[in-house]
């Protein structure tokens, strides 16, 4: 075998691999919410009928739910159903499990998506400052927020974020998305409230979606900017200690470019699988961000659904959640392979 | 005077020489150095000593909650008593019930005690467990158990615990056992990476050939060294645990009313945040404080126990 063709069956075995991994992941994914579907201690067919019913009926509806089959039969049902985006009835709100997850997403991802830039936008920056000034203040302001986000509960310190902003000062809006006088006049195209109303051109409405956003979006926006901020500076500190730094001044490049487009540039790989993982801590940090402000997206669903044992819903939404979490966990692998030009020189040959 | 505290220096100073001793001359004074030594370590970062402090602070309230707490956790005045602001009398003011919020707080420590300890008991033995076996093992089973473990890790697990919970019905043991079944996979990657460097070692190699059976070797011989790395990840964990106790109770999840759990307290606080925003900011800060505390701690560990994670 000649080398070209050993490159190139390495790097389909590097895709192959990466293949298998997902659907595992995925297989197990569908494997524990089935699990949790089936140790839920309510018998779904005496949920049904009540427990009155004669032993005939009991035994029919047991057949039409499927669940006199062998276990992996049941299973196998259970998978393709739910590759097929049917996840069932919510007996909450009565209508398909999946149409109300495509109702309440658009809410949870416009929060996380504004979060994320706000935590990158300035966690990136903060984190390349406190490396470049080593011991100095920003590094410590660095490293007090990081203490600070890994130890304090996000609910509580949206509850008093509330009470000083929104209640005290009166900065900021309430809970909700939006006004209850806006509600209505918007047409959801992108169901994205920002992007809706400047497309219409409503900016009142913008501003009052804005002012409703900014305080949970913020919120967010801390806790994945504690965690990048400290990711930055450590990725930026090992790229600075570089023998090509020491070459690039030698040359007498100017500092700033050395520091953002020499290391910084390198420091984007690693960096970029970050951003990515704390995009997918938010979507989870959302649930209880929603809560606190009444905020109609995915999580609230989520936690309404689970307050009233709707185990369809429950479970709809974990898969969701759980998939978009780990397909960014996945994902964030993938990019870090191809950014890196060592691997991506070996995959392209 | 001056003799007598001139021997208590000569004394110490004797101390210091046998424990930091090079030559121990028998196994006590090896073990007694090497806590020494380690303890000398600790006591250099300031944060943990700190940390040890609050967490020895919060054991402490939770066995003396009797004691400490001025009012009753459970019963208070509705009529005279309700969601007054703090005082001299009330220091973190009452609730909706009349209840004094300092006195919840206090009787709250004990569940968070409970859960964290719990927690540690359930969810470090599984990760070590899996982790030594896959690591000594290698092959199919290591293959087998590190896929498991991957799953698991893949996972967001607030989600994963919420709905652990929904299945299982909401309580502060069932809670105990959904954050238990989502936090052993990083204890048990700790555990193989440990495994995997050390089975390799002389020492490994001596004690098969005496005849030590696969079991013997990897519970007596290995287990005992992952040990310290896995304490110091768990003690990290901590605060993560914590919050994610306490998210579940303010979702209604994890401990039930009246039952002064942290969380809770915040869900039952969040009513009257808007005018009375005492009810819900002492809970939260017991959790921030204990959690830090753990941080500090768990950092303090780190440099202290594994000196070569800490760079």
């Amino acid at each position: 075998m000649d080398r070209g063709s050993a490159r190139l069956l390495r790097s389909s075995q590097v895709v192959a691999r990466f293949l298998v991994v997902i659907l595992l992941t995925y297989l197990g994914l569908l494997a524990v919410t089935f699990f949790i579907g089936r140790v839920i201690p309510i018998d779904p067919v005496l949920a049904i009928v009540g427990d009155r019913a004669p032993e005939h009926v009991i035994a029919r509806v047991r057949e039409e739910l499927g669940l006199n089959k062998p276990l992996w039969e049941q299973f196998y049902i259970y998978v393709s159903k739910v590759l097929h985006g049917d996840f069932g009835r919510s007996v909450l709100t009565s209508n398909p499990v999946m149409q109300d997850i495509r109702r309440t997403f658009p809410a949870t991802f416009e929060l996380a998506t504004l979060g994320i830039i706000i935590g990158a936008g300035i966690g990136v920056p903060l984190g390349v400052w406190a490396a470049v000034r080593r011991g100095g203040i920003v590094d410590q302001v660095v490293r007090i927020m990081g203490l600070i986000g890994y130890s304090i509960p996000i609910f509580w310190l949206g509850l008093m974020a509330l009470v000083v902003f929104y209640a005290r000062l009166g900065w900021v809006s309430g809970p909700g998305r939006i006004d209850v006088v806006y509600e209505y006049t918007l047409a959801p195209v992108t169901g994205l409230l920002l992007l809706d109303s400047a497309r219409a051109g409503e900016w009142q409405a913008f501003g009052n979606v804005l002012s409703h956003l900014i305080l949970p979006a913020s919120l967010l926006g801390y806790f994945s900017l504690a965690y990048i901020s400290r990711m930055t500076r450590s990725f930026m500190l090992n790229e600075l200690g570089q023998e090509y730094i020491v070459a690039a001044r030698a040359k007498g490049l100017s500092e700033t470019r050395i520091i953002w487009r020499h290391a910084l540039r390198n420091a984007m790989v690693p960096l970029v699988t970050v951003i990515a993982l704390s995009y997918a801590g938010l979507l989870e940090g959302s649930v209880l961000t929603e809560t606190v402000f009444a905020w109609p997206g995915l999580g609230l669903y989520l936690t309404n659904s689970l307050q009233n044992a709707d185990m369809n819903a429950v479970l709809g939404a974990t898969i969701i959640v759980g998939s978009i979490f780990v397909g960014l966990n996945l994902l964030s692998d993938l990019l870090y392979q191809m950014l890196d030009p060592r691997t991506r020189a070996m995959v392209r040959r | 005077m001056t003799g007598t505290s001139e021997a208590a220096r000569r004394a110490d100073e004797n101390l210091h020489q046998w424990l930091m001793s090079d030559r121990p001359r028998s196994r006590r004074q090896a073990a007694f150095g090497r806590a020494y030594a380690t303890w000398r370590t600790f006591a250099r970062n300031r944060l943990a000593v700190v940390g040890l402090l609050i967490v020895i602070g919060l054991a402490l309230t939770a066995a003396f909650a009797d004691v400490l707490s001025p009012y009753s956790p459970y019963i208070g005045d509705l009529r005279t008593t309700r969601l007054l602001p703090p005082s001299t009398a009330h220091w973190f003011g009452t609730d909706d019930q009349g209840r004094d919020i300092l006195s919840r707080v206090i009787f709250g420590s004990r569940i968070t005690l409970f859960v964290v300890g719990l927690v540690a008991i359930l969810a470090a033995p599984i990760g070590l467990a899996v982790g030594t076996l896959a690591g000594y093992s290698g092959g199919l089973i290591d293959a087998a158990l590190m896929r498991i473990t991957d799953i698991f890790l893949a996972f967001p697990r607030l989600i994963l615990a919420l709905a652990f919970v929904a299945a299982l019905g909401p309580g502060i043991g069932n809670a105990v056992i959904a954050i238990a079944l989502t936090s052993w996979p990083p204890y048990a990657r700790i555990a193989r990476a440990e495994t995997l460097t050390l089975r390799q070692a002389d020492y490994i190699s001596a004690v098969r050939l005496i005849g030590a059976s696969p079991w013997r070797i990897v519970w007596r011989h290995i287990m005992p060294l992952c040990v310290s790395s896995v304490i110091v990840r768990v003690t990290l964990d901590m605060a993560g645990i914590i919050i994610t106790a306490a998210g579940l109770g303010f979702l209604g999840l994890g401990a039930q009313p009246p039952s002064p759990e942290w969380g809770a307290m915040i869900a039952n606080g969040r009513l009257y945040v808007l005018d009375h925003w005492w009810v819900a900011a002492a809970p939260g800060a017991a959790i921030f404080i204990v959690s830090l505390a753990f941080n500090f701690l768990g950092d303090g560990l780190r440099d202290a126990l594994d000196p070569k994670a800490s760079k």
